[in-house]
C-alpha cells in the first residue's frame, strides 16, 4: 500500500527558506508568485493492506517522528 | 561531579565537551552511546553534546531525541538530575520534549561560525552559579539554526519564571537587535525547563575553557556545576 505524508509549516511560522525561494522565483522572472512556504514530502509504502490501519501508523509515525507538531501540520493520505 | 557525555552519530562535540567536564570537576566523564538504555550508576550530569546527530537530517535533533538512551534521560531528568544540552543538544531537548519550543534556521539563514557575547541572567541556578548577575561572557557560536521560538504564551512564562539564563547581547551587556546575530526570540541563548534542572544553550562554553582557547569566559559554567555538587555533598 502506498502513502504520503505531508508535512508544512503552521501560519505564522516565520519560513526563512521559503522566503528565500520566492525571492529568487521573482529574480527569475516568474510571474504572480505571492508567497512560498517550503514543507516535507515522506512517501511511504506499508506492509498493512487495511486502509484504517494504515492511516493509524501513519498518523502515529507523523506524530511521533515526521513532524514536530509545535511548528508544523502534517496531512496523511493513503493513495493505492 | 560524574558527568555522562551522550554520544550519537554526527556528533562531534563530545569531546570538547569531556575534557572541560574533566578540567572543572577533575573526573573522567563517561561516554553514553545512543542504543543504551541506562546512564552509567551515580551519575550527577548528563550532557548532550553539539555535532551534527544524523546529518541533521529530517529536522535538527529530531532523530536523536528518538533514541533509546533519551528515555533514560527522561527519567533522570524526572528525579531532578541536571542535563545540559549543548547547540546540536539544546536541538535534540527541544525535540524530545523536555525543553519547550524549537530551533529554526537563523533569520539571516547563514551559518554562524564566530564567538558572541552572552548575558548571565541570573546566578542562583545551578547553571549559573559560577558566574554574577548581569555578567557578559564571551563564547563561540557554530550553527545554522540556532533561532530559538516558541509560542507567545511559553515565551511569557519562560520569562515570567526567569528560565532565560543565557541571552545574546553586545560586548558592553546591551541586549538589541544587532547582538541577536541569529534572531531568536527575545536574544535567547539558553533557556532551563520549569523546573530548573534541564538548560539547553546554543554557545559552547566548553571551548573557553582553557588559556589556548584565547578566553576562559565558558569555565564559570562547570566549575559552578561542580560547586553545586560539592555542595550537595
Amino acid at each position: 500500500m502506498k502513502a504520503r505524508v505531508t508535512v508544512t509549516l503552521k501560519s505564522g511560522i516565520l519560513d526563512p527558506q521559503g522566503k528565500a525561494i520566492e525571492g529568487a522565483l521573482k529574480s527569475l522572472g516568474v510571474d504572480g508568485i505571492a508567497s512560498v512556504r517550503q514543507g516535507k514530502v515522506f512517501d511511504i509504502e506499508l506492509a498493512a493492506t487495511d486502509k484504517a490501519k494504515a492511516e493509524a501508523a501513519l498518523k502515529a509515525a507523523a506524530d511521533k517522528l515526521l513532524a514536530n507538531t509545535v511548528i508544523e501540520n502534517y496531512r496523511v493520505e493513503v493513495l493505492s | 561531579m560524574k558527568s555522562a557525555v551522550l554520544v550519537f552519530p554526527g556528533i562531534n562535540r563530545e569531546r570538547d565537551m569531556a575534557r572541560a567536564l574533566k578540567l572543572a570537576s577533575g573526573n573522567e566523564t563517561a561516554m553514553v552511546w545512543h542504543a543504551e538504555t541506562a546512564l552509567p550508576r551515580g551519575t550527577d550530569l548528563v550532557v548532550v553534546p553539539g555535532g551534527f546527530s544524523y546529518g541533521d537530517y529530517l529536522r535538527c535533533g529530531a532523530i536523536a531525541a528518538r533514541a533509546p538512551v533519551m528515555d533514560a534521560v527522561r527519567d533522570f531528568a524526572a528525579k531532578g538530575g541536571l542535563v545540559l544540552g549543548v547547540c546540536n543538544g539544546f536541538q535534540i531537548l527541544c525535540e524530545s520534549g523536555l525543553l519547550p519550543g524549537v530551533l529554526m534556521r537563523n533569520a539571516g539563514l547563514k551559518f554562524v561560525c564566530r564567538d558572541v557575547h552572552m548575558k548571565v541572567e541570573r546566578s542562583d541556578t545551578p547553571f549559573t552559579r559560577g558566574y554574577n548577575a548581569g555578567q557578559v561572557i564571551r563564547v563561540p557560536v557554530a550553527h545554522g539554526e540556532g533561532n530559538y521560538e516558541a509560542d507567545e504564551e511559553t515565551l511569557k512564562r519562560l520569562e515570567g519564571e526567569g528560565r532565560v539564563l543565557y541571552r545574546y547581547c553586545s560586548t558592553d551587556g546591551v541586549v538589541d537587535e544587532a547582538s541577536n546575530f541569529n534572531g531568536a526570540a527575545h536574544s535567547i541563548a539558553g533557556i532551563v525547563n520549569e523546573r530548573g534542572n534541564v538548560l539547553g544553550m546554543m554557545p559552547h562554553p566548553e571551548n573557553h575553557v582553557e588559556e589556548i582557547m584565547g578566553c576562559t569566559d565558558g569555565r564559570g559554567l562547570f566549575a559552578g556545576l561542580v560547586q553545586q555538587f560539592e555542595k550537595a555533598a
